[in-house]
């Protein structure tokens, strides 16, 4: 298994990204960098989270234009993987290839926290080593994570199953205060129709060993694992 | 060559007002006279204000600073780099320094601190080192005026958006109020960066001919002497200089981070270091002072953002996130490649020269010469008279004992409660969930402990680190608080788990001319030192912060310390925390009749009164040796120091802290009970650790081989059994509830609104009817 990490300026998660997927599956890892125009045979590609850009204009709105994008999204096309972490995840809304926008989080200050998430969906190749309905913890670190989608669009994500992760509280409860953003209806993570694109807000790469407070990410990146390893295109 | 210097067209003439201006008295204006052996052009008399200045040279206190401890078998690099460095293990180093922003977050607390770390950062990862965390030190005056809030809100907002962008984590720190910052709040920032030991490099210029390179942004009219600025009183003008404060860009800064690390791993280069203060004149003239050589740069070749800049704007300018580098010759190409690919720029500027002069000239007109290195070495230092103030000697005079205790205090849960909502207690959250603490997935404690770690990828080591100081102790008696924030710094970073092994100090003090403010320095620097002999940890560098007064006063004299400690093992790594029911509580050190400069006294009292509790370095040496070894031994669940608020504090610090996984305690203190109550539970007293243990017997055993005093207090109980101090005939319960709400909603509660925590301490107490 081999994995590509884009590296745009500004990133800042792409090493722990890339010890995550090194240190935990038995996969080798590239950096790919934001000028280049090959994904140089990546099975998985993760947008990793930082500040792409400075995050100036608007989260991952000048990111979208680096020239690797255009590999991305022709990699997401062909229906393999790509893994949007934070950053990532805004990049990839901004790049069309998940549905909805980033908002500035409702306290208007950045909030880094440990948080817990109820697994909503098994279905996904990102998601199969969970059992539905699991409450785990993955930790948080962003300004703008205020997940916001028009009302067909989250009806169409909740219809079809393509929430796969929500915040809740350490019960399982979707609660007010358990939401670190004010997201629409707690929305932590989504994939786009196909299921081969999941963009998150929380950091699973920062979830891989219990002496950092939680190893609860590596269920998913074992998932990830499995699919490419059976050849499931979900 | 001879060149000769003169002025450029439209200087204004040179006189006395002129030099006052900038700062410079005659007799330093003497001395430069007589080093040129003519009158300066206005570019050079720009040179020496910010050479000179305080915040450059230490004038007042270098002859203070030399008496520090520098030396162990540990330390790679000492003071007098951009930063120290020492030696961890398998070949792996960590360097680290502390610097202060406390004029520019005065008046601009984003910018002001988001610059601060921005500087901390570039003077790290020019030792060829990574940045792997960040710490902060912060005083402001109280919460309750609407302008301590903005900023402390503007600091902590600037300290987390730069920080987080560039991605290092924020990992630990402290923040404390008090009156006596309301007009000059201190912003200290600490960086921690590994590096392996070959990858060191120094700022030191060499090899005639070399070219001296300018990297990273353009150079703009800001921060037009903020060094000078930081080396005068704050007054009502003082925010008019908000000009003076620069703007940072931490996306910038993260390109010119791995384009640093890239150049220097490249071997392309002989030294780099950052514009910081004073911008391109320090940088080339201290590289050049290192080296023993002589430099010239030509002003016109710098990349400006705006057109029309004289040289002594370009020169003096604090334009953030620039380099300045000297490279080998002819590689000139391969370094504007790395830059390139990093979408940065980089300009020769000048060179390496034999003869023995700083220059700076404008195209081929000469500005500016200085022979040798003496703009570096002849500025004059100061030895003031030292004399105490009367009125801090007088208040440290005063009894505590005899201060009337207020009627509520019959109950000593209502002293705690409003203890643990004090702002300088209570919980932090409210700041530190606005910094990325995890980033870099090597946190392995993070805000909220006695000391952070971070681990060292490849290795089962760790790195401890802390920031500690207590401006109360060191106003009432210097060189007990000198000592006490060495002491305290070590003591937090043992807890962890870790051997202090070396400190960064940030000296924030007053006017120095004023005896009783060098009287602190003097005394605070004094008792400092004789801690770090004891304790081996010798100082690698820091920054000195004098002038921190405005029209209501000077500042607590206010020494922190940045600690760094090596864990072998990161099985070692202790908590704070209580971990479970049923664990004993070991006291180790002994409770006092102390009551003075404390916590309790400021919060309950409102006074600053008494002596600061005795402080021995040798018996903190061997607390720390005794802990450590029972750390390791494995006899050791959780440890934290007693410090603001003493035991009890402690006590439901431990209880509290983990507001998910709370334990209750009952502890039985009447082996004290002949001490004054308030003493023994909110006194001070230096040398103490509350310890959790399955085993007290080996581990009272283990303390007695190494003489430290420990005893059995108690055990560790449910949350739902709430906390039980008993002492004596005298016996105190809570429930836990209102503990943790006092310790946790305190902040939120002042800084979002909602229910504030002195409502909440108030209506826990309110008589209830059901």
């Amino acid at each position: 298994m081999k994995v590509g990490i884009i590296r745009f300026p500004g990133s800042n998660c792409d090493e722990d990204a890339y010890h995550a997927v090194v240190d935990h599956l038995d996969a080798h890892a590239v950096f790919l960098w934001h000028k280049d125009h090959d994904l140089q045979g990546a099975d998985l590609v993760i947008l990793p989270g930082g500040f792409s850009y400075g995050d100036y204009l608007r989260a991952g709105a000048i990111a979208r234009f680096s020239p690797i994008m255009r590999e991305v999204v022709a990699h997401a096309e062909r229906g393999a993987p790509v893994l949007a972490i934070c950053n990532g995840f805004q990049i990839a809304c901004e790049a069309g290839l998940l549905p909805g926008a980033l908002l500035r989080n409702a306290q208007l200050r950045f909030v880094c926290d440990q948080v817990h998430l109820r697994v909503e969906s098994i279905a996904t190749r990102f998601s199969t080593r969970y059992h539905i309905g699991q409450v785990i913890r993955i930790p948080v670190a962003h300004g703008d994570g205020r997940y916001t989608a028009d009302g067909d669009t989250i009806a169409r994500l909740e219809g079809e199953g393509r929430v796969v992760f929500r915040y809740v509280d350490a019960a399982g409860h979707v609660t007010h205060e358990a939401n670190p953003n004010a997201s629409l209806r707690n929305i932590a993570g989504i994939v786009n129709d196909r299921g081969n694109v999941l963009g998150m807000m929380p950091h699973p790469e920062r979830a891989t060993d219990i002496r950092l407070g939680s190893a609860d990410g590596l269920p998913l990146l074992h998932s990830i694992a499995d699919a490419l390893l059976t050849g499931v295109n979900a | 060559m001879t060149t000769t210097v003169q002025p450029r067209p439209g200087d204004p003439e040179i006189t006395p007002a002129l030099i006052k201006e900038h700062g410079i008295t005659p007799g330093e204006y003497e001395r430069v006279v007589a080093m040129l052996g003519r009158t300066p052009t206005l570019t050079e008399v720009g040179i020496v204000s910010a050479l000179w200045s305080e915040h450059c040279f230490y004038k007042h206190s270098r002859p203070l600073l030399r008496t520090l401890p520098t030396e162990a078998p540990w330390v790679l690099q000492g003071p007098g780099e951009n930063a120290g460095v020492i030696a961890v293990k398998d070949g792996l180093a960590v360097a680290f320094k502390i610097e202060s922003h406390n004029h520019p977050s005065a008046v601009e607390p984003y910018q002001g601190a988001a610059t601060g770390v921005g500087g901390i950062l570039r003077d790290v990862f020019t030792m060829g080192a990574r940045p792997v965390a960040l710490l902060n030190s912060l005083r402001f005056g109280p919460l309750s005026s609407s302008r301590v809030r903005y900023l402390f809100a503007g600091v902590v907002k600037g300290i987390g958006d730069y920080g987080n962008c560039v991605g290092v984590p924020t990992v630990g720190g402290e923040v404390v109020f008090d009156p006596s910052y309301e007009g000059n709040p201190l912003v200290n920032a600490m960086c921690v960066g590994v590096l392996r030991e070959e990858e060191l490099i120094r700022a030191v210029a060499e090899g005639v001919g070399n070219p001296i390179i300018a990297v990273g942004a353009r150079t703009g009219r800001d921060g037009i002497h903020g060094a000078s600025f930081a080396s005068e009183d704050l007054s009502e003008a003082s925010e008019a200089k908000r000009p003076r404060v620069q703007v940072g860009d931490p996306f910038t800064e993260k390109l010119l981070l791995e384009a640093s690390l890239e150049l220097i791993r490249s071997g392309h280069i002989v030294a780099i270091q950052d514009m910081g203060a004073a911008g391109l004149t320090s940088s080339s003239a201290e590289m050049a002072a290192r080296g023993d050589v002589g430099v010239t740069i030509d002003v016109t070749k710098v990349p400006v953002r705006e057109t029309g800049m004289t040289p002594y704007e370009i020169l003096l300018s604090e334009s953030q996130e620039r380099m300045l580098v000297v490279a080998h010759k002819g590689r000139e190409d391969a370094v504007r490649e790395i830059l390139e690919r990093w979408d940065l720029e980089a300009a020769v500027i000048g060179e390496v020269i034999a003869e023995p002069v700083y220059r700076v000239t404008e195209g081929d007109r000469v500005v500016a010469e200085f022979p040798g290195t003496r703009l570096v070495t002849d500025c004059p230092t100061y030895t003031i008279e030292a004399r105490e103030s009367t009125t801090l000697a007088a208040a440290r005079a005063l009894d505590p004992h005899g201060v009337a205790p207020l009627a509520e205090e019959a109950d000593p849960i209502w002293t705690l409660e409003r203890l643990l909502s004090s702002p300088t207690i209570a919980i932090k959250a409210w700041v530190w969930r606005q910094y990325d603490s995890m980033v870099r997935t090597s946190t392995i404690v993070g805000p909220g402990s006695d000391a952070a770690v971070i681990r060292l990828r490849g290795t089962d080591a760790g790195v401890a680190m802390c920031i500690d100081g207590n401006g109360r102790y060191v106003a009432l008696d210097p060189l007990v608080g000198g000592r006490i924030a060495v002491c305290e710094a070590a003591r937090n970073v043992a807890c962890a788990g870790a051997r202090p092994r070396a400190i960064t100090n940030n000296l924030n003090f007053g006017n120095p001319t004023k005896p009783e403010v060098y009287f602190q320095l003097a005394n605070a620097v004094a008792g400092m030192g004789e801690a770090c002999r004891v304790l081996e940890t010798p100082v690698t560098g820091g920054n000195v912060s004098l002038y921190n007064e405005n029209p209501q006063g000077a500042i607590h004299p206010t020494p922190t310390v940045g600690m760094v400690g090596v864990l072998d093992s990161l099985d070692h790594v202790t908590p704070t925390a209580f971990q479970r029911a049923g664990d004993h509580i070991v006291l180790l050190g002994d409770n006092t009749a102390e009551l003075g400069a404390s916590e309790y006294l400021q919060r309950i009292h409102g006074l600053t009164i008494g002596a600061p509790p005795a402080c021995d370095p040798a018996v903190e040496r061997r607390l720390i040796d005794a802990l450590l070894d029972a750390i390791a031994s494995g006899l050791v669940r959780s440890a934290h120091d007693c410090s603001d608020g003493g035991l009890a504090v402690a006590l439901a610090e431990k209880s509290v802290v983990r507001r998910e996984q709370p334990f209750g305690f009952a502890v039985d203190l009447t082996a004290w009970a002949d001490l004054p109550l308030r003493a023994l539970l909110f006194g001070e007293a230096q040398g103490r650790v509350v310890t959790t243990t399955t085993n007290p017997d080996a581990l009272i055993a283990l303390m007695q081989r190494h003489g430290v005093p420990a005893q059995v207090i108690g055990e560790v109980t449910d949350a739902s059994s709430g906390v039980e101090f008993v002492i004596g005939a005298v016996s105190a319960r809570s429930p836990l509830e209102p503990l943790a709400r006092a310790f946790h909603d305190t902040i939120p509660g002042i800084m979002d609104g909602g229910t504030p925590a002195e409502l909440a301490v108030a209506t826990s107490h309110a008589p209830t009817t059901d």
